[in-house]
């Protein structure tokens, strides 16, 4: 009501309408600088990658754009086991993520009462952590004559890891499973946040629908809790899996030369070796292959809706 | 069997808190060993207690300058990202236009795209013109990848604001930049304030991208990855503990505050 007395009594009424053409050019103007940006700064340099990757020449006497497609043959042949461990390595931590963080977003959603606020600050506190000091911490947390590798050594789960061939020896560090216990931590809230998200939107009143019709708790789960949260597993599959496949910071810190993925590869070839075109080409393999898989889940899982 | 029952009821709040131990556990050890006095070149192994590195939190050559480099860049890249990202997320949300799909997509895409290729890619363009690589270069690409998160941030609440609240100020004969700065820039604030502070949060800790375009510049992520190879001073650790603390400070801070207004409104 204040506002009402408050207002000029003889303001002059707003004009009907703004003059069409000024109108009509305001979400451009509103977009122009940002779009600009992201075509300059993300857009064009993908442009230039694809160009890089079918140069060749060197550095001292410069490169040339020769379609030298060859570069992309032997960047496979050469690197197809790096590629095959990014994507073994990202699959198996987008499953592990799943499988952790699926528990704590139903926690958060339906069980935590007026905790909720709490542990949801520390599923998101780490993040203000920098992420390469957590990294570093898991180096002491599976050091070698640390409690968890003396634990899963005196319960013999080592003997089948080693089995399996994601450990050697009486180490984890440096290991497959370092490396996936890495990606699995960093990427963990990508999974948790999305989850929680779709999980608290359902309605509760379905969960006690679903008990009146006499479902067990584990049959309301796998009829009605699951699939009504498979936006939220989709995008958290999605925002875990593709950072995970790029990543080589945990493969370097926590691995060894045995466990290099094509993030490693590129970070070389572009920062240490100077091989831009291979780099080049690696990357936007990497780029299409993702971009194909993306795409390809997106439309099987029928969530269209994503940004 | 009264035991097995109770496990059963409470096997989700078990499974819940052993996911959250797995993400705060490295934070306690970060913390823990702030304190540790190590024997070698890196703190990897606990030794004995000592406040040295909390006495001393700039003790090690370099690293608080490339930590107040971090922080610039991270806050102008905020600034950056959140005019930019603001600007679009309102276009995207009241107006409509040609080339939508397009627009979607370039917001979408780099939300989508591993880091390395971003990097690797910024860097072609970056060695194509010749630019000098530095603090420029990381502040580009810093804005270029936080835009997104500020678009989808507050596009979420303005989408989600009644729009007869700007007709009412309208009909109360509010200008055009009235209604937006009283009525649609405040409601619109908690989606802003969220996109800007994700983007600190990304452009702070960003390695990877800086990694490609940094040139001899050294942020602070650059700083822990060089001592990863070289010997990880103590004085990391104090930094890492010191933002956990004042990020939880901050966020309850602001929840007591909110509720407190709550209950006056109620």
């Amino acid at each position: 009501m204040a506002a009402v007395t408050e207002a000029p009594p003889l303001a002059p009424a707003p004009e009907k309408k703004p003059p069409r053409k000024r109108g009509r050019l305001v979400p451009y103007w509103l977009l122009l600088p940002g779009i600009l940006w992201l075509i300059i700064f993300f857009a064009l340099p993908m442009i230039y990658q694809a160009s890089t990757s079918v140069q060749t020449g060197s550095l001292e006497e410069g490169y040339k754009v020769t379609w030298h497609f060859a570069t992309y043959w032997n960047a496979l042949s050469e690197y197809w086991p790096q590629f095959l461990r990014s994507v073994l390595y990202a699959t198996a931590a987008t499953v592990l993520c799943l499988l952790l963080g699926y528990p704590l977003a139903y926690l958060i959603a339906f069980r935590a009462g007026r905790w909720r606020n709490l542990i949801m600050i520390l599923v998101i506190a780490p993040f203000f952590t920098s992420f390469l000091i957590r990294t570093l911490a898991w180096k002491t947390i599976l050091a070698d004559n640390g409690p968890v590798v003396h634990t899963l050594n005196s319960l013999h789960i080592l003997d089948l890891t080693n089995w399996l061939g994601w450990t050697a020896g009486d180490r984890v560090l440096a290991t497959p499973l370092a490396v996936v216990c890495g990606l699995t931590y960093n990427f963990l809230p990508f999974m948790i946040l999305p989850l929680y998200t779709s999980l608290e939107r359902i309605d509760g009143r379905l969960h006690e629908a679903a008990g009146d019709l006499y479902a067990k708790p584990f049959t309301t789960f796998r009829k009605v809790t699951f699939p009504l949260s498979m936006p939220g597993v989709v995008s958290g599959t999605l925002l875990t899996f593709i950072p995970a496949a790029g990543d080589y910071v945990n493969a370097d810190l926590l691995g060894s030369t045995d466990t290099r993925m094509v993030g490693n590869v590129i970070q070389t070839q572009f920062l240490r070796i100077l091989d831009y075109p291979t780099a080049a080409a690696l990357s936007f393999i990497l780029m299409a292959a993702i971009l194909v898989m993306v795409t390809f889940y997106i439309r099987r899982s029928g969530t269209e809706d994503l940004v | 069997m009264a035991f097995v029952n109770w496990l059963k009821r409470h096997l989700v709040v078990i499974a819940g808190l052993i996911t959250l131990g797995y993400l705060l556990l490295p934070n306690v050890i970060v913390t823990v060993f702030s304190f540790n006095k190590p024997k070698g070149r890196f703190n990897y192994e606990w030794q004995q207690f000592s406040l040295d590195a909390w006495k001393q939190p700039c003790g090690v050559a370099d690293m608080c300058g490339s930590l107040s480099i971090s922080l610039r860049i991270a806050a102008l890249a905020t600034i950056g990202a959140t005019i930019l990202g603001t600007m679009i997320a309102f276009a995207l949300v009241r107006y409509r236009f040609r080339a939508r799909g397009a627009v979607n997509s370039l917001i979408f895409l780099p939300m989508a795209m591993p880091e390395v290729v971003m990097a690797a890619s910024l860097l072609t363009l970056f060695l194509n013109l010749g630019a000098q690589l530095g603090f420029w270069t990381i502040l580009i690409a810093h804005i270029m990848f936080c835009l997104s998160f500020v678009v989808v941030a507050v596009k979420a609440r303005v989408m989600s604001m009644d729009p007869r609240l700007e007709e009412a100020a309208r009909d109360l004969y509010a200008s055009p930049a009235q209604t937006f700065l009283r009525v649609t820039l405040p409601i619109a604030a908690p989606g802003i304030a969220a996109g800007a502070l994700l983007s600190f949060a990304l452009s702070f800790d960003d390695f990877i991208i800086t990694n490609f375009n940094a040139g001899s510049t050294v942020t602070f992520p650059m700083f822990v990855w060089g001592s990863a190879q070289r010997g990880t001073p103590v004085q990391i650790n104090v930094i890492g503990t010191t933002m956990f603390l004042v990020a939880v400070l901050l966020v309850l801070t602001s929840m007591v505050i909110s509720n407190r207004r709550n209950k006056q409104k109620a």
